[in-house]
């Protein structure tokens, strides 16, 4: 028992990721409103996200900025160890914005929806479109 | 200007589709010379590419200037030469092609749908293109939301069904990025060659088990490979006839050469095929995609385009089942058959486009007499099914003969099975279609059909019979010259160690 609870909390940021996005993940499928299932898709492109981040972080590390970078102090070793790693960090501002577009476009169809249906419950879409 | 043609075929489209969208309110006639501009750029750059590695071998080029593990690079070889000439010739051919319809069907939106196509495009070709494992994701979504928005711009249910390819494009996505984010904790790296160099001595490891799973099931998503196929019907069958045209026999192919990527360059075949000993399962889930593909094609009796979009799925299943044979026949027929299926979607798709455009429908009562109306067009739709069925002097026959050899000489006869079936059910799928347009009489909208007179024939423009007669000719050339295809280009395409 000791042991489970220990491999949580050693890799808690991985729990929190993967809770994240079954959440996600079980809006898309469960929730019957189009806006939360798009909710839904944003909580689970956050999770993923969430888990870039946590892996570039490391204990007692600060932000990879060099101080004294130019001038005298140019030549001094740098240790990776001191640093966080930014690479992870730089590729979700990317994935943000990909991110961020997915919703944009995700609600804008959602409008179109609404609309042609006058609702976007997903069973009242369905019988709409059977009676057709 | 030759050693630049890595980034001109991403860059050049690029750019013009920015241009596109200013000139679209300046005015809309611009908009077409510049798109067909920038795709004659991106395809004449992606055939001087392939001859250059067919001079040369593989090409790096390096962005910026800066080195490989740290900077982007774009690696060129044998297999992604071929893949980029295919979707930039289909889309160049489908441009124009497709010029007539959107201006028919969007008068007031002919700007923003040739900038979505041209970023779209951008899209595809940088997938291809690209040997960094995190350009590739964004590479990939630029290219699903431009399809979502293109997609969409069709009538009635449209939106509906592009929101739910949406979700489904996006939890595809969202997986493969995950599983790059894996790779990348164990090797610390997102070049796919520096990954596939680390990875030898990482095989046991569970966190690249899981980013293998993670990605092969988020590409499978994008693939609509069967059993996460759902989204793909429908969002095809609504869409506007140019876009369905474009995205139809691209976007798939392009997600099956994302998956042999994986395979042959990422993980290694070793990998792929020793290590893991998965292969055998997912042959035998293409087998189920190919036979469902067939059964739910035939159970499609209303739309021709639906059946179509049916027959894509099926066609997957050939594919994904032919790269995890796990030998070169295999291998070969899948890489065959994404530039053969490719040109044969693009045919049958043209010519729905073609009758949509006189028609105004692709519904099978539609469809009558059409051999009388629309001799031309129902011609190239011949080249095309029976390109598709897999007719000898056709390309479709030459890519099921390496996917059927790769299949015996593996000792899968599942499989082999799957693929005659599929054929014999294409066969009565397009002989059905045959026989409503040639012996139905045409069915007149104005009450009586009881007049037998003969239809006066009403055949579409010559501005979108050409590139489907072009499409038609490259079918049987592409047939005729499959021995040089594969000897000169796919062969070198697949590494050695797989035999």
């Amino acid at each position: 028992m000791s042991d489970l609870i220990s491999i949580i909390v050693a890799n808690y940021n991985y729990w929190i990721y993967i809770t994240l996005m079954m959440i996600g993940l079980y809006a898309m499928i469960a929730k019957n409103n189009l806006v939360k299932k798009i909710v839904g898709m944003n909580i689970f492109q956050t999770a993923i996200i969430l888990f870039y981040v946590s892996i570039g972080v490391k204990k007692g590390a600060t932000i990879p900025i060099l101080q004294h970078g130019h001038g005298h102090g140019a030549h001094t070793v740098v240790h990776a160890v001191d640093y966080v790693n930014p690479l992870p960090h730089v590729l979700m501002l990317t994935a943000i914005v990909v991110g961020v577009a997915t919703l944009g476009v995700a609600l804008a169809l959602a409008i179109r929806v609404y609309d042609r249906y006058n609702t976007l419950e997903e069973d009242e879409l369905l019988a709409q479109i059977r009676e057709k | 200007m030759s050693h630049n043609y890595p980034a001109l075929i991403v860059v050049v489209p690029l750019l013009s589709a920015l241009v596109i969208s200013v000139a679209g309110w300046v005015n809309k006639r611009l908009c077409f010379p510049i798109a067909f501009a920038a795709l004659a750029v991106a395809a004449y750059s992606s055939v001087g590419l392939l001859f250059r590695v067919l001079d040369e071998g593989v090409i790096v080029y390096k962005l910026g200037g800066w080195d490989p593990p740290m900077g982007i690079a774009y690696y060129v070889d044998h297999l992604n030469g071929l893949v980029l000439t295919v979707v930039s010739v289909v889309a160049l051919l489908n441009l124009i092609a497709s010029k007539k319809s959107i201006e028919e069907e969007f008068p007031e939106k002919t700007g923003p749908f040739y900038t979505l196509y041209i970023l779209m495009v951008t899209g595809l070709l940088g997938i291809v293109v690209t040997g960094d494992a995190f350009n590739l994701y964004v590479l990939l979504e630029i290219a699903a939301l431009t399809g979502y928005g293109l997609l969409a711009m069709g009538e009635e249910r449209a939106p509906l069904a592009s929101l739910n390819y949406l979700y489904m494009g996006t939890i595809g996505a969202c997986f493969y990025l995950l599983g790059v984010g894996y790779l990348y904790i164990v090797t610390g790296s997102l070049n796919m060659v520096d990954i596939a160099g680390i990875l030898p001595s990482l095989y046991q490891s569970k966190a690249v088990l899981a980013a293998f799973i993670i990605c092969m099931v988020g590409v499978w998503l994008k693939m609509a490979f069967f059993p996460l196929h759902a989204w793909l019907p429908n969002a095809y069958t609504y869409a506007p006839s140019a876009a369905s045209s474009l995205i139809a026999p691209l976007v798939t192919k392009v997600m099956i050469y994302v998956m042999i990527r994986l395979i042959l360059t990422v993980f290694t075949p070793e990998f792929s095929f020793n290590v893991l000993a998965v292969s055998d399962a997912i042959v035998w889930l293409a087998v189920i995609a190919v036979v469902m593909g067939a059964i739910l094609a035939l159970a499609e009796r209303n739309n021709l385009k639906k059946m179509l979009t049916y027959i894509i799925v099926a066609e997957v299943g050939y594919m994904v089942g032919g790269a995890w044979l796990g030998n070169r026949t295999g291998m070969t027929g899948a890489i065959l058959h994404i530039v053969n299926d490719a040109l044969m979607t693009l045919c049958v798709f043209l010519v729905v486009g073609n009758i949509v455009y006189k028609v105004k429908g692709a519904g099978f009562d539609d469809l009558k007499g059409l051999f009388r109306k629309m001799p031309f067009t129902m011609g190239a739709f011949v080249v095309g099914a029976i390109s598709m069925i897999g007719v000898p002097p056709t390309c479709g026959f030459f890519s099921k003969w390496y996917l059927i050899s790769g299949a015996i000489q593996a000792g899968h006869y599942g499989f082999m099975v799957a693929l005659l079936f599929s054929s014999l059910v294409n066969v009565v799928l397009f002989f059905r279609v045959f026989e409503i347009c040639y012996y139905e009489p045409f069915s007149d909208h104005h009450g009586h059909g009881h007049d037998h007179h003969p239809e006066p024939m009403d055949e579409a423009p010559l501005s979108m019979l050409v590139p489907l007669y072009v499409v038609g000719a490259i079918l049987v050339l592409v047939g005729l010259y499959t021995g040089d295809i594969v000897d000169q280009i796919i062969q070198f395409a697949i590494p050695k160690g797989l035999v």
